[in-house]
């Protein structure tokens, strides 16, 4: 540990309403050497306006190939306390429900073996325990796992998949996002354990079109919850939302296909117009539903700029039914892999190589039609590829 | 070795209904609806008639194993030892309806801001920034605490005419993939990085590493069995550095914070869309980002007088039009909005149809 370091700027960042990190840190600086010259070189990156992390060397668990992130300062001497500050991330239950008793336990292993800091929970939706040596990492696995936790996934690999409260508490949710979630985590240990892809591969589950996990930005496979049939309307319960809202300019005039009407006494939509948008479902919930005959929508290819820029994930599959075990979505990404395996470089992502070798190789390869659902247009360039065999 | 106890690998995620309130298990599926009560509850009713309450407060993302000690023992008293995350690094509790009262008192008088439900700012979404990271272009935790100081309000008691969705991610890798929301804050470097001449050989495999720069600015340096690189044709990803430590990026006056806005994720009333770059460059000064502090706070206040109900920001935008955007908002517009990169055609007007003030 280090001496007593004065952390001005950090000191500063205690005050004010929202509810502050440094405070955080401080609290677990109290039992930790880690957390505690963890203060110092963050308020050293404060001074010097850089980090003080280096890349990471690799270190993990036995079997596992990913799941811990290696990390080391570049000031050992001055901070020992953080000179491995290795990361452990822990794969959350679907939803990140928890109780108490379990959120204790993990708490008293964390506290035994680690800083005593997470986050909850990371980018991908792991718990990440930020803090701890390479020494501690097997007792940690072992601590965790008698207690019916895994670790998630880092590297080239199957990330941790996530998903939003989906049927739990949301009654938008078209499909049972939290179970699919957990079904293709347990369907696909192999493949979040022990990294195996040309680069990260990560799913995330939305059980409509507001899409709460972000799963069209921050997802390689995105699979969003829609409807096929009628959106279900109580009468009664749109009239009584006019008495407290302007359902022909909030509703009717904000709707994007034109597709409703309001006379003040019954709302008309029709749903062959309706392109399942959300919008008036989100503002009169009581009075409208999604329609019976549900499914998702399967995109792919969402990610963030590296290398070749951000991607939003486009339509492969306009409408899948999801019913449990989820064969057909485990047999179509099975599928995606092994076309992906085949082609892909080293740290080229799904939708980067469909970029690169066009969506037919990718449709071929997996089986999937092709459908105008797919295009916002089709191309308006001559430059078509025809295969041998298509010209007779 | 007869006392090992056998190791246990590859149990994934546990179930999640072992963690589901009985209210919870009881109606899952069955929910009919639900109403916002206040900015930070809610209650969801069941088809079969049960009603589930849920209390919801920010937290600062990095917490202290004390404080997540605490938030159990909260949800031991209040809500039958069950508590939930949010993706937006939100905690929700769910009393029974007599209990509610009693919970939100509690965690105001412990400090604890409620709220982040409906139309406001929820907590931000952000990345590790120098608390954990080895590429970021400034701290994460940091920024996100100098702007909600000043923007919290909007968590618990202000209205905005939507959601306002802010993220902020560290560098251009974006773990926080942030290019979907309706403010972005992201790192950005804006000096090519160093060659460390004595390093590179023994620690960088030269192919992979010209292989990983998207311009193709890094190319073999023969003499020096290191790299060369073209510095007119980098654009500062980082990329490079990722493959090749002895390639440093981050630079203490170079680095510093853009923003992006205008992106969503949810398709209602129009597709999710991407974030659009409005302020290319403000400095990192630490600890309190004053000039990122005073821009998010500046576009929120602007996008709260100007918007329609129900109106995103990108929304807003889309119907004023960009050049009464930068009008409104004072914003220079610059070489550096125009954009060089893959997709830039695509962005350029080709129409002569303007609104002249």
């Amino acid at each position: 540990m280090s001496k007593d370091v004065k952390t001005p700027m950090l000191d500063d960042l205690e005050k004010g309403a929202w509810p502050s990190f440094v405070k955080e840190i401080k609290t677990a600086a109290k039992k930790s050497n880690t957390a505690h010259d963890l203060l110092g070189i963050l308020e050293r990156s404060y001074r010097d306006k850089v980090t003080h992390w280096k890349h990471g060397g690799i270190v993990g668990v036995l079997g596992y190939g990913g799941g811990v992130i290696g990390r080391y300062c570049d000031l050992p001497e001055e901070f020992p306390g953080v000179a491995h500050f290795h990361t452990v991330r822990i794969n959350p239950p679907s939803g990140f429900y928890y109780t108490s008793k379990a959120m204790k336990e993990l708490c008293d292993i964390w506290d035994k073996y680690g800083s005593g800091l997470t986050n909850l929970h990371g980018s991908t939706g792991d718990m990440v325990w930020l803090g701890t040596q390479t020494d501690k990492l097997e007792p940690i696995f072992a601590e965790i796992t008698a207690k019916g936790w895994d670790l998630g996934g880092s590297g080239s690999c199957l990330r941790t998949p996530s998903s939003c409260v989906g049927k739990s508490r949301c009654e938008f949710s078209n499909i049972d996002t939290m179970d699919i979630c957990h079904t293709l985590t347990h369907k696909f240990q192999d493949e979040l354990h022990r990294p195996a892809f040309p680069y990260k591969f990560k799913i995330k589950v939305s059980g409509c079109a507001n899409d709460c996990t972000a799963a069209v930005a921050r997802a390689d496979m995105s699979i969003i919850g829609t409807w096929r049939d009628n959106i279900r309307i109580d009468q009664a319960e749109v009239k009584n939302y006019a008495s407290k809202m302007n359902i022909a300019e909030e509703i009717v005039g904000m709707c994007p296909t034109k597709c409703m009407s309001f006379d003040g006494g019954a709302l008309k939509i029709n749903d062959k117009d309706c392109n399942r948008c959300m919008h008036c479902i989100n503002q009169m919930p009581k009075a409208l539903r999604p329609g019976k005959e549900q499914g998702a929508t399967i995109m792919l290819g969402g990610k963030a700029p590296i290398v070749t820029g951000a991607l939003m994930s486009w339509v492969i599959v306009p409408f899948m039914k999801l019913e449990a075990p989820y064969d057909n979505l485990e047999d179509l990404i099975r599928k995606l892999w092994e076309w992906w395996d085949e082609h892909g470089k080293n740290r080229e992502r799904i939708g980067e190589l469909v970029d690169r070798m066009g969506m037919r190789s990718m449709l071929e390869s997996t089986g999937l039609p092709p459908v105008p659902q797919m295009v916002k247009q089709p191309r308006t360039n001559p430059y078509v590829f025809w295969a041998p065999g298509e010209v007779q | 070795m007869a006392d090992k106890p056998k190791r246990i690998t590859d149990l994934g995620s546990p179930d999640y209904k072992k963690f589901l309130p009985p209210v919870i298990a009881k109606n899952y599926g069955k929910w009919k609806y639900h109403e916002q009560l206040s900015k930070g509850t809610m209650k969801h009713v069941s088809e079969t008639g049960d009603e589930l309450y849920t209390v919801r407060i920010a937290t600062p993302r990095l917490v202290s194993t004390d404080y997540i000690r605490e938030m159990c023992d909260i949800s031991e008293k209040y809500s039958g030892g069950y508590l939930r995350w949010t993706t937006r690094h939100n905690i929700e509790f769910f009393p029974a309806k007599d209990q509610m009262d009693a919970l939100v008192a509690d965690l105001k008088k412990r400090g604890h801001l409620v709220g982040g439900i409906g139309y406001g700012i929820s907590n931000v979404v952000h990345t590790q920034g120098w608390i954990h990271c080895h590429t970021p272009a400034t701290d994460a935790s940091g920024v996100v605490k100098a702007v909600m100081d000043e923007l919290h309000e909007y968590f618990t008691t202000k209205s905005l005419p939507a959601r306002v969705r802010i993220a902020l991610a560290c560098c251009l890798n974006m773990c926080g993939a942030v290019h979907c929301s309706d403010i972005a804050i992201l790192g950005i470097h804006r000096l090519p990085p160093k060659v460390n001449e004595a390093t590179l050989a023994n620690q960088c495999e030269i192919p992979t590493t010209i292989a990983s720069c998207p311009t193709g600015a890094i190319s073999p340096n023969p003499a020096t069995k290191t790299v060369k690189i073209k510095a007119e044709r980098c654009m500062y990803c980082g990329n490079c550095y990722t493959m090749c430590p002895s390639l440093p990026i981050a630079d203490g006056a170079g680095d510093g914070i853009s923003i992006y806005v205008g992106g969503k994720v949810s398709n209602a009333r129009g597709p999710a869309r991407m974030s659009k770059l409005v302020i290319p460059f403000l400095p990192n000064n630490p600890p309190r980002w004053p000039e990122v502090v005073k821009a998010v706070k500046h576009l929120v206040e602007v996008y709260a007088k100007d918007a329609k109900k129900h109106e995103r920001m990108g929304e807003w935008i889309e119907r004023i039009g960009w050049e009464r955007f930068f009008k409104v908002t004072g914003i220079p517009f610059t070489y550096q909005h125009i954009d060089d990169f893959t997709f830039a055609r695509d962005t350029f007007r080709m129409t002569p149809t303007f609104k002249w003030e």
